[in-house]
């Protein structure tokens, strides 16, 4: 057998495969080592803690003992789940209407709405409960005065402080998850499948009742699971308005094991069953949403055409403006009366009005306009290194490169079961302690960033790359190109567009994380999200609205720029989330 | 010499054999088609040629070179070939012009040169006026021509071509066809084009690859293989045929080789009633039912020959005609 040739057409050409073996199998390792250090690594020091005694590091249940050893810390755990469903079936009844009539209906407005659910979902959650705050706050709260002086009662009805309160207060801010969900689905149910059934004599109720919802319904299930996840591990609203009310959740009861003293060994252990309901819930939802039949949605559906809904269209617009009203348009009214007024409580008045809010936060407070450029700084930083790992990681899974590339994949997806407290605990039990001693540094919250978002990159990373025929890429090599060559005159050029959002969807949402970086910021490295938090605790109203408002202001060129570049639902498309 | 060698290639995913035992010689300038249904192995033997993938047996030569084998492949872009893709793979980040020019680019030539060459390719596919067009701007057929400029101006030691018509619609498919032909012609390029449709084959080809089943079944020029086909595979993917046993053999007869009137012929006829018949413009195709027989036999006549449903007809065959297949 004759050897390969040696050099053929003159340049050293070894053999493809050893030419090749040494780049890939150092990037492939490369690659491994990061995700061990910012998936693997703190996921199992998590574990590993929740079974060490305190002081001498032996094995012990101690832990788990203390973590469930009182009823008030089980009652959280219980209080999480039914915040989670209660939150979940509201925001469902919320986006399931709304995303319907958006998506198949001649429902005026339906850009407006769509515009509305994007601000709401841009809106972070501790910034909606503080508006909430303002709004329905026993005895002060605008809705409750305004209810007052129509009616003369007494007292207004409403008390955000209470159970029901964080119910709709999380609900309002996460039905986009919902709306996003279903949206995706009724896209892709074709009219020609509704005509099938007006065809056999099914009018529009019917057809809708038989045929378009039980098609989106997996959708539905997964966007509510998505939001009862969601609920469970959000730290802000329930630390703003379940600790006044006097109960707590999981993620509340985790920040005071982790207050004075730092008891992270029982936090690891209380973390436990919210991370085991994460990852159960997650893979129901994947089992939902996978099934056949759901997936044979035609894709290519041919056209859709809205159905008529004749006068009852301004009646789904009122519910959708309803919506909105409670989501945005009272929230961001009430938010600007705060920032601009002297003292909240007076009111809509002229000799109310000032600007020294916002003079206080970016110019006097000490560390408030800081904490709006660590923000920007740490997102910037961990949405860079998110999309260069996710992009090496997807490239090399999408184009078959090593053996076992899908367990890169997957450790990519992996941190979107851990919810942000649960994972700062696993980043500080890994990386504060020596050698690395890393607590309180910018690097440990960027890189716990780029961990919690590693998720939304992959997922972009890998749908960009799937799109692009590898063709384009051999068309390249067989003109003499190398696989170099074809990714920087072929695979960047064509991914741009795509890089740039993934980025700016792993950008946008780090400036505002606070359920991972409230356990992790020191001193020099609080974020606008612990700062909010703590004016929120000092009852600073008007600085924090004033803050809140220059947050969404300067995420709206970032979203602009999103629009432009990649369309005007970038932030609502499933990839997003 | 021989340009471009395949010996006894296989290609086996598990115990999947998708190419199986497969040798070919083109010569120099030589245009050779690897036909047959999808899944017949045709295109991964042309990947294999390209280098995107090592064979698991046997070698490909190039030049008397090995370049192929399962020790080792050299890398595609070290192969001095060209190749047309299914999707053309026409990159859309560049202009026609930037498009046609990357392979020279990449070769080094000088900036006066490339251009040059460029205005001449195009020129060549009648594309000289849209060199600054980004191919978004472009129709499918033009798309195509500019991957054929992009893959020829480079003047490759083999030319390899997959599937490239199979997106266009069909006037455009046979308008191309002649097109590639042309270039052939024109270049002489050392060629291997993969393709299911065997009129694209026939039209472009001096030899054809019948493959099935990862196997070879039958190569010949395109003539000898409509004329003699050796398999029963290759008779019946190759234009229609009829079936028919005798002797102990099975025998391809072609609908145009039968003979149909309705007086008795001098020799060699057979008494049968027509069955059915369609209408297709160029030609009558009947169904006759010879009396003797079981099968019913497909008769081609020309547009004017009429007979009607239930005729009695008589079935003129020519013993030459019949081709005994395995």
């Amino acid at each position: 057998m004759t050897a390969v040739t040696q050099g053929y057409r003159s340049e050293a050409s070894r053999p493809s495969r050893l030419g090749g073996f040494d780049a890939t199998w150092l990037l492939w390792l490369a690659i491994i080592a990061v995700l061990l250090f910012l998936v693997v690594s703190p996921f199992v020091y998590l574990v590993l803690t929740s079974f060490q005694n305190e002081k001498t590091g032996a094995f012990t249940f101690a832990n788990y003992g203390i973590a469930y050893g009182r009823q008030r810390y089980v009652d959280a755990l219980l209080n999480s789940l039914q915040l989670g469903a209660g939150a979940a079936l509201l925001a469902g009844a919320f986006a399931v209407p709304l995303a319907w009539a958006v998506s198949r209906t001649n429902m005026p407005g339906r850009g407006f709405v769509r515009m509305l659910v994007l601000a709401t979902f841009i809106t972070p959650p501790y910034t909606g409960a503080v508006a909430w705050i303002l709004l329905a706050g026993p005895n002060a709260g605008w809705l409750n005065r305004i209810y007052v002086m129509l009616t003369g009662a007494e007292a207004g009805p409403l008390n955000i402080y209470s159970f029901p309160g964080l119910v709709v207060v999380i609900a309002l801010y996460s039905f986009p998850y919902i709306f996003i969900f279903t949206n995706a689905a009724l896209e892709l149910v074709s009219s020609e499948m509704e005509d099938a059934a007006n065809i056999l004599g099914a009018g529009a109720w019917r057809t809708m009742r038989k045929v378009t919802l039980p098609l989106a319904l997996p959708a539905i299930l997964g966007g509510l699971i998505i939001c009862f996840l969601e609920a469970i591990a959000l730290f802000a609203s329930p630390a703003m308005i379940a600790i006044p009310a006097r109960f707590n959740v999981v993620t509340t009861q985790l920040f005071q094991f982790f207050g004075n003293p730092v008891r992270v060994e029982v936090a690891a252990a209380y973390a436990m069953p919210l991370l085991g309901v994460t990852v159960l819930l997650f893979l129901v939802q994947r089992l939902i949403t996978r099934r056949k039949g759901f997936v044979s949605l035609t894709g290519k559906g041919g056209e859709r055409r809205p159905i008529d809904l004749g006068p009852w269209r301004w009646a789904v617009f009122g519910y959708a403006m309803f919506v909105g009203a409670l989501s945005v348009f009272l929230p961001y009214i009430f938010l600007l009366q705060a920032a601009f007024a002297k003292a909240w409580g007076r009111g809509f008045a002229l000799d109310n009005l000032t600007l020294k809010n916002f003079n206080f936060v970016l110019f006097e407070h000490a560390t408030a306009a800081h904490s709006v450029w660590n923000s920007f700084l740490f997102g910037a930083a961990a949405a860079t290194a998110g999309v260069i790992i996710t992009l090496g990681v997807a490239y090399i899974v999408v184009r078959r490169l090593v053996p076992f590339g899908g367990i890169l994949g997957f450790l990519c997806v992996a941190p979107f079961v851990i919810p942000g407290v649960v994972l700062a605990i696993g980043f500080y039990a890994a990386y504060a302690p020596p050698p690395l001693a890393l607590y309180g540094t910018s690097l440990i919250l960027i890189l716990a960033f780029t961990t919690r978002f590693l998720p939304i990159g992959y997922v972009n990373a890998h749908s960009a790359i799937q799109s692009l025929n590898p063709e384009m890429e051999e068309a390249v090599r067989v003109l003499g190109g190398s696989r170099l060559t074809a990714l920087r005159r072929v695979v960047a050029p064509l991914l741009k567009r795509n890089l740039l959002g993934a980025w700016l969807l792993i950008f946008i949402p780090a400036t505002r994380e606070l359920s991972s970086a409230i356990f992790l910021y020191g001193p020099g490295t609080k974020v606008v999200s612990v700062m909010i938090f703590d004016m929120s605790e000092e009852g600073n109203f008007e600085y924090l609205a004033a803050l809140a408002l220059i947050l969404q202001a300067l995420t709206l060129p970032m979203l602009w720029i999103g629009q432009r570049a990649l369309g005007r639902d970038f932030m609502l498309r499933r990839t997003a989330t | 010499m021989s340009k471009l060698v395949l010996k006894n290639i296989g290609k086996t995913y598990g115990n999947f054999h998708a190419v199986n035992d497969f040798s070919l010689e083109l010569q120099s300038g030589e245009f050779v088609s690897l036909l047959g249904p999808s899944g017949c192995g045709k295109t991964t033997t042309l990947r294999m040629i390209a280098g995107f993938m090592p064979p698991t047996s046997g070698t490909i030569e190039i030049d008397g070179q090995v370049i192929s084998s399962p020790a080792g492949v050299v890398p595609p872009e070290k192969r001095g070939m060209s190749m047309i893709f299914q999707s053309y793979a026409i990159w859309p980040n560049m202009t026609v012009g930037q498009n046609v020019g990357f392979g020279l680019e990449v070769r080094k030539l000088p900036r006066a040169e490339i251009e040059r060459r460029i205005d001449r390719i195009l020129e060549v596919v009648q594309m000289g006026a849209l060199k600054g067009r980004y191919p978004a701007e472009l129709s499918g057929g033009q798309q195509q021509r500019v991957a054929l400029a992009r893959a020829i101006v480079v003047e490759p030691e083999v030319l390899l071509l997959d599937e490239p018509l199979s997106n266009l619609d069909a006037n455009l498919r046979e308008e191309m066809r002649f097109e590639i032909r042309r270039l052939h012609d024109e270049f002489k390029i050392t060629t291997v084009y993969v393709t299911h449709d065997q009129s694209e084959a026939m039209v472009t080809s001096d030899r054809i690859v019948v493959m099935n089943k990862g196997r070879v079944e039958q190569i010949d020029p395109p003539h000898v293989l409509y004329g003699k086909p050796k398999s029963r595979f290759v008779a019946g993917f190759i234009g229609r045929t009829n079936f028919v046993d005798r002797d102990g053999g099975t025998y391809s007869i072609r609908p145009q080789a039968i003979g149909l009137s309705a007086a008795r012929p001098v020799a060699n006829a057979v008494e049968a009633d027509i069955v059915g018949r369609s209408y297709l413009g160029e030609y009558w195709d009947y169904l006759a039912q010879p009396l003797s027989e079981t099968k019913p036999l497909r008769v081609s006549t020309g547009p004017n020959v009429l007979f009607a449903v239930g005729q009695r007809v008589w079935l003129e065959i020519d013993p030459a005609a019949m081709v005994r297949v395995e």
